[in-house]
């Protein structure tokens, strides 16, 4: 990114235009403030991120040992159903989204969202979306417990009643994120600083317009695919009943056109905070920032013919294997770019090690890490090995949690100090970190192993050659999901006290979101900043 | 209005068309994997029926066809084929029967729906007349000897030397009843 220098508009407090925000519940009703909505997003996913992490410990104490001992195991299938659904559509998304109101206006330099109203519409829709998906424990019959990829004719013929629950559910949350797409792109396209040419952006905002544009293309798959299980369930429609000539495998290919490219949706605004993160620490500037859009562009583009890599097992011809491993195999290429450019960057800087680079240095390790084990499992032959297993358990956490929660957490120790206006506490921050880099690795890396052995995924109960692997496995769960109150409480902690933080906070950060006072002012660049 | 509202709100409506229209193209995707099905042979659907014009009949090989039946959870038929395999000649009519009696106390409709596998092979088997053309009513106990008359196209791949044709037997009394209704209804109309 180039270098951004900028006339800062005189801020005054008597302001009248700069009048502070309204008092009591009103004010989060009805705001359409970006970052009073960015701010209930992230709380939002903070508190569905607990939900979803209560129940991956349920799963994980009851797979301590073989055998049964704490849930019933249809109950066990409620938990990975709901665990997936809930950190997927509840936690990882709305937390970008909320990164994205917060910060995409000041960081191209406008005064809010382009769409206020509908802002706050997309944000007040999704707590009774997952009322009503969370409503569904309990209610007779338990809650969806068809895995979070809702198979047909599993969540059609075979689902509980609460099914159409679910669907409502999914229905209302993709509204949401259709709405908050709108609005970033609406924002991104239209709204920027004089100057701020489309790149000179930084890389959260280029790659969260990529991502919207993805969002756009595929949640309405995902609401076509839930609406043809509505029609199967209670209309007599025969989509994916083979009885009345449907056909299961279509549900997977419409499933799997929505959810690989919905996987990118859940890494590239990570790649864009990495983007960010690793340049303040290293005091360089990012190394190939126009390689790194052209990287993100081909990633979302190659995200829509590589779907049919989930379901290798289900009897394609081998043309199609051949096709659809090559073409997945092809993506290392872009992130491999974006991996080299991130080390680059470091490469002779002078790079301190704050909380935020700490997370961030974990991610790409980790994520890389997590990349790797994507193409082992790319390879056609050997995914008849691997399907469905608990390889496939760690591959996939490998990318979501040290990957996309870990750059939630490096995004929010990264900006905290601009919203609150207080320095961050190093020590807790510090804290938190190894707590739960050790504590992700002990989860997540004995799964590898279990996985090539063969333990399948989604079980209650297994056999007993895996116990020493899956009590490790728990342990290392109960370690980092209890290290996330370090988290709550370093932020909580953060927003009542603290040092006061400058407008720059960190020594080496660049562009236009550290040029306004700490903590941001209600309203920012209400006269447009000029960008050389 | 500021020409800037004016382009943000142009630009949503447009995302918005956009959303809708893939909506529309998730409906799409099912007809379109139909045809996709249909050209590649995909999923062993694309099986040839109706009378053919084989006249050759390959001598020089056999290929050996097995007969494989199966009732979804809630369909109470005996269903199975009288033979469970044959040997034919590539372009030989064969002729071969399956039977169904329903053990339940009431009438009731069923489908059978046919899948080839090798999916590969599934052009060549050429089915004259199948009682999977037609749905099998059957009275409470009856039963039936259903015939199935087929051909393997002599231009089968040379490495193919199974082929397994497999029958789903599908419960379609409920809808079948709903058609009797409609049709009842409609004798009803005329008649008025």
């Amino acid at each position: 990114m180039a270098t951004v220098d900028v006339d800062l508009p005189h801020v005054k407090e008597d302001d009248p235009h700069h009048h502070g925000p309204a008092k009591g519940l009103g004010r989060w009703l009805y705001t359409t403030n970006h970052k009073d909505i960015g701010s209930m997003y992230l709380i939002f996913s903070l508190c569905m991120f607990m939900i979803g992490g209560i129940m991956a410990l349920v799963i994980r104490a009851e797979l301590f040992q073989p055998g049964l001992q704490l849930v019933e195991p249809n109950f066990f299938n409620q938990m990975t159903t709901m665990h997936g659904l809930i950190m997927v559509f509840g936690a990882v998304m709305p937390a970008f989204v909320g990164l994205a109101n917060w910060m995409i206006p000041m960081q191209v330099g406008a005064p809010d969202m382009a769409l206020p109203r509908m802002n706050n519409w997309s944000f007040w829709i999704l707590p009774f979306a997952f009322l009503i998906l969370l409503s569904s424990l309990f209610m007779p019959g338990g809650a969806p417990n068809f895995g979070w990829t809702f198979y047909a004719p599993l969540s059609t013929t075979y689902a509980p009643e609460s099914v159409t629950f679910f669907i409502f559910g999914v229905h209302i949350m993709g509204a949401s994120s259709i709405m908050g797409s709108i609005n970033i792109i609406a924002t991104i396209l239209n709204m920027r600083a004089p100057g701020m040419t489309l790149m000179k952006m930084p890389l959260f905002v280029w790659t969260w317009l990529i991502t919207a544009f993805l969002l756009i293309a595929v949640m309405p798959v995902l609401a076509g695919v839930v609406t043809m299980m509505l029609m199967d369930i209670h209309f007599g429609t025969s989509f994916f009943n083979a009885a009345g000539g449907g056909d299961p495998v279509l549900f997977q290919h419409v499933f799997w056109f929505f959810g690989h490219p919905e996987v990118y949706i859940m890494i590239l605004p990570a790649f864009g905070i990495i983007s960010e993160i690793i340049p303040t620490f290293a005091r360089k500037r990012l190394f190939g920032y126009s390689s790194m859009v052209y990287a993100v562009a081909s990633i979302a583009l190659l995200s829509f013919v590589v779907w049919a890599h989930h379901m290798f097992t289900v009897g394609m011809p081998v043309v199609g294997e051949v096709f659809f491993m090559f073409a997945t195999m092809l993506i290392a290429v872009p992130t491999g770019v974006k991996v080299f450019n991130w080390v680059a960057t470091m490469f002779r800087g002078s790079m301190t090690f704050e909380t935020p680079m700490l997370f961030a240095l974990a991610f790409v390790v980790l994520f890389t890490l997590g990349g790797f084990s994507g193409l082992m499992l790319a390879i056609a032959p050997a995914d008849f090995q691997y399907h469905d297993t608990y390889f496939v358990v760690a591959h996939f956490h490998y990318v979501l949690v040290p990957g996309a929660i870990f750059s939630i957490m490096a995004a929010t120790y990264y900006w905290l100090p601009k919203w609150t206006g207080h320095q961050l506490n190093e020590t807790m921050g510090k804290v938190h970190f190894w707590l739960s880099f050790v504590g992700v690795n002990i989860t997540f890396f004995p799964m590898h192993f279990v996985g090539l052995a063969g333990m399948p995924r989604r079980i209650p109960d297994y056999a007993l050659q895996f116990a020493d692997f899956n009590s490790m496995a728990s342990v290392g769960a109960f370690i980092f999901g209890f290290s996330q109150l370090v988290f709550i409480y370093n932020v909580i902690q953060n927003v009542r006290a603290g040092e006061k933080a400058t407008a720059q906070v960190w020594e080496g950060a660049q562009g236009l979101e550290w040029t306004i006072p700490s903590p941001a002012p209600y309203h920012t660049f209400s006269t447009p900043p000029k960008v050389d | 209005m500021d020409p800037r509202q004016t382009q943000t709100k142009r630009l949503a409506l447009r995302l918005a068309t956009a959303a809708v229209a893939m909506f529309g193209f998730g409906f799409a995707l099912v007809p379109l994997y139909e045809v996709f099905c249909d050209i590649t042979g995909l999923n062993g659907k694309n099986f040839s029926q109706g009378p053919t014009d084989i006249a050759r009949i390959d001598g020089s090989r056999t290929v050996k066809i097995q007969f494989l039946t199966s009732n979804p959870a809630d369909m109470p038929w005996d269903f199975r084929p009288s033979v469970r395999s044959m040997r034919v000649f590539p372009g030989e009519d064969k002729q071969t029967a399956f039977y169904a009696r329903n053990p339940t106390d009431s009438w009731m409709v069923a489908q059978a729906v046919p899948s080839v596998t090798p999916s590969e092979a599934a052009p060549y088997l050429h089915k004259v007349n199948c009682f999977c053309f037609d749905r099998q009513p059957l009275e409470a106990g009856a039963d039936t000897e259903m015939p199935l008359v087929f051909v393997v196209d002599p231009d089968l791949p040379k490495h193919i030397s199974t082929i397994t044709l497999s029958y789903s037997l599908y419960d379609l009394t409920e809808s079948q009843k709903v058609t009797q209704l409609t049709l009842d209804n409609d004798k009803g109309r005329a008649s008025l």
